[in-house]
């Protein structure tokens, strides 16, 4: 560390923080370190490996939406009064997943975060995936999905229009503008990096179709210029609109009069959950494809441990929210929501809720500790059980009011079939299908902003008049 | 290599003779290109450049050299600008759009008799702001948002699958670890010699010919 040149921008040698890349002092070494992952003739055995499993669940996935289709969502456990079942769970689970993406390439650009840079990449590409998953969910919940052109404003037949004042219709605006800024966000700061694949290329195919989606890019400053403030521009849109999504998902429940859903503290609760819950998927992501790719030089302890800090903060935000329920059930003296909080920890559905606050509230504790932050299998095990947790809330939200409500004799009881569970395992083949493709075929690390956050590119490192190549004395 | 004609006159068409390649005789020369292996020594040489008054002129590089596009003296960019019109359109569509539908019975033809529809929910007022607020919202961003991408890439004038920087393959390292400086020969100051040797004089670790 001390044989790295002195820099302000990476190095703060007052608080002691470790560079944010490791071994490299040259931008060519970089370079072909993250791209060894795309040029490697052959992936590791762990990618074929979950390749086939997760292709064979996103097949499943297939199938089961097809059984769907053809006999109806009577093969799920969806009843009345349970009107939402897993669908509206899963989709809030995993748009949930898809906040910490945009959250990293936005909101922590903004706040000129440079450690962003290493995990930027594959967070927004969870990200769509993970909206992919997400979209698919509601799609499917409509029943008769050859209606699925009802949502949109489309002028047809029946001169009908959908109701601009339902939170459904802000859903369908706030997800669709989502996953769309969340595209471009993504393509846009992989364009420079797909010209470095071009011109890396061995053969004509890699040449041919890197090239034609890095759009001619050749480095120009001039580009640069009007990039980077594109960049910043996107930044600063996709951070209020990071934070709308969920809220306005948030509003699917809240403006319903239902005790446990009609509250005002959800929309700041579900923005938290959600980035937390996506924190820990990039965690679960990351871990493995650091080892397995040997990218600890670029997603360093450093990243982790930052990470498990929001992982931390987020997970707090949110026991604070599940206490704070509590309060303002008692405080409302609303007999019916008093009695929607004592149900849903002492009632038929405790389970769910007491492994909700395990997995939330108690877990992301251990991050006080600063060996835990800096334990891979403790931050792995641990990113695990805040994703099963964060489920459970989505099931412990949609599932208990609505199974008890206001009139016990409308009350009723929850099952999910075996559809039910396996096209939410299907999800995850769709999702990790995508996740390793991307691996694979696409620069996995934000390349160019790697380069950019290193001592060696500031223009005053080593600003020495005679030009010469000598290494910095510091 | 002939002297060039007078400066004053120098069409690119003009350069183009000129400036034969001597070893083939058939391509012509697009431009200089001077290889440099440091942020801080392509900053030096670009301050240099943009003060000997050269105009068609750019620098390829793998990441933004911070300061670099200043220093080039690239003007600010009117993208902001742009996007401000694209994120207000977007609102105006958004709120036209609700009213349209939910709040007004107006006839339009667009392609096909199109009628918007009083919804009446609750008792609400047919115009509900509020509620049409999240829509307003979200299709501003996505204009705003494609705006942005669009305006870059129409403003850097993108795709742009064919350019003698890309076709050389001795630029191949600006997307990887080199920075270059490149002189087009369409500016009105580039003379070869003089050029070459304002590139030189910038000592760069190579010197390298373009052709279109």
């Amino acid at each position: 560390m001390t044989t790295l040149p002195v820099d302000k921008t990476t190095v703060e040698h007052t608080s002691g923080r470790s560079p944010l890349v490791l071994n490299h002092t040259s931008f060519g070494t970089v370079t072909s370190e993250i791209c060894r992952v795309n040029e490697a003739k052959k992936p590791p055995f762990a990618w074929y490996a979950t390749m086939a499993i997760s292709s064979c669940l996103a097949l499943m996935l297939g199938l089961l939406i097809g059984y769907l289709i053809i006999t109806g969502v009577g093969v799920w456990g969806n009843n009345n009064p349970v009107m939402w079942g897993f669908p509206i769970v899963n989709f809030v689970f995993w748009v949930g997943i898809g906040h910490a993406g945009t959250l990293i390439s936005a909101i922590l650009f903004l706040f000129r975060q440079k450690w962003r840079t290493s995990i930027n990449r594959f967070a927004e590409a969870m990200t769509i995936f993970a909206v992919i998953c997400a979209g698919t969910f509601p799609g499917i919940h409509i029943g008769r999905v050859w209606l699925a052109y009802w949502l949109f404003p489309i002028p047809n037949q029946m001169s009908m229009w959908p109701q601009f004042r339902s939170p459904l219709l802000w859903d369908v605006f706030a997800v669709g503008t989502y996953f769309t800024v969340s595209l471009v966000f993504w393509y846009i700061g992989m364009v420079p990096d797909l010209a470095t694949l071009r011109d890396r290329a061995t053969n004509k195919i890699k040449a041919v179709s890197y090239g034609i989606f890095a759009l001619g890019w050749r480095g120009s400053m001039r580009h640069w210029h009007r990039y980077e403030r594109a960049y910043l521009l996107l930044a600063a849109l996709a951070t209020p609109l990071v934070l709308s999504v969920h809220s306005v998902v948030s509003f699917d429940f809240a403006v319903a009069q239902l005790p446990g859903w009609h509250t005002t503290i959800f929309p700041p609760y579900f923005v938290a959950g959600a980035i937390f819950s996506g924190f820990a998927m990039v965690l679960t992501l990351a871990i493995p494809a650091r080892e397995l790719w040997g990218l600890k030089n670029f997603i360093t302890l450093r990243h982790m441990e930052n990470m498990a800090k929001i992982i931390l903060l987020t997970g707090t935000m949110v026991g604070y929210a599940y206490s704070m329920e509590f309060f303002m059930a008692w405080y409302s003296g609303e007999v019916y929501e008093q009695f929607a909080f004592i149900n849903r920890a002492f009632g038929q559905y405790a389970w769910a809720y007491w492994i909700m606050v395990s997995c939330n509230v108690v877990t992301p504790q251990i991050f006080w500790f600063k060996w835990c932050r800096r334990n891979i299998w403790v931050l792995f095990s641990a990113s695990l059980l805040v994703n099963i947790g964060m489920w459970f809330e989505r099931f412990v939200i949609a599932v208990t009011s609505l199974a008890n409500d206001f009139l016990p004799s409308s009350w009723g009881w929850f099952e999910p079939t075996w559809v039910d569970i396996l096209t939410f395992l299907g999800s995850f083949g769709l999702f990790m299908t995508l996740f390793l493709l991307f691996i694979r075929y696409l620069p996995i690390l934000a390349i160019a902003e790697i380069k950019g956050v290193m001592p060696e590119a500031n223009p005053h490192a080593g600003h020495d008049h005679d030009h010469d190549h000598e290494e910095v004395k510091s | 290599m002939t002297t060039s004609p007078v400066q004053a006159d120098a069409r690119p068409d003009a350069m183009v003779v000129d400036d034969m390649n001597p070893d083939t005789g058939t391509s012509q020369l697009w431009g200089l290109a001077a290889e440099f292996s440091t942020p801080a020594a392509i900053m030096e040489a670009a301050k240099k450049v943009h003060a000997a008054g050269y105009r068609w002129w750019d620098c390829h590089t793998p990441f933004p050299v911070h300061g670099l596009d200043f220093a080039m003296g690239i003007k600010y960019t009117i993208l902001p600008i742009i996007v401000f019109f694209g994120g207000l359109t977007g609102t105006c569509l958004a709120l036209l759009l609700q009213v349209f539908t939910n709040s007004l019975e107006l006839n339009i033809w667009a392609i096909v008799p199109v009628v918007g529809y009083q919804f009446e929910v609750s008792g609400k007022p047919l115009i509900s702001l509020p509620a049409f607020i999240p829509v307003i919202f979200e299709v501003t961003v996505l204009f705003s948002a494609l705006t942005t991408v669009g305006g870059m890439l129409f403003l850097n004038k993108l795709p742009c699958l064919y350019h003698p920087v890309l076709k050389s393959p001795k630029l191949k390292r600006a997307t990887d670890d080199r920075f270059y400086l490149v002189i087009e020969s369409r500016d009105p100051k580039f003379v070869r010699p003089r050029t070459e040797e304002l590139l030189e004089s910038l000592k760069p670790d190579a010197l390298i010919e373009l052709e279109a």
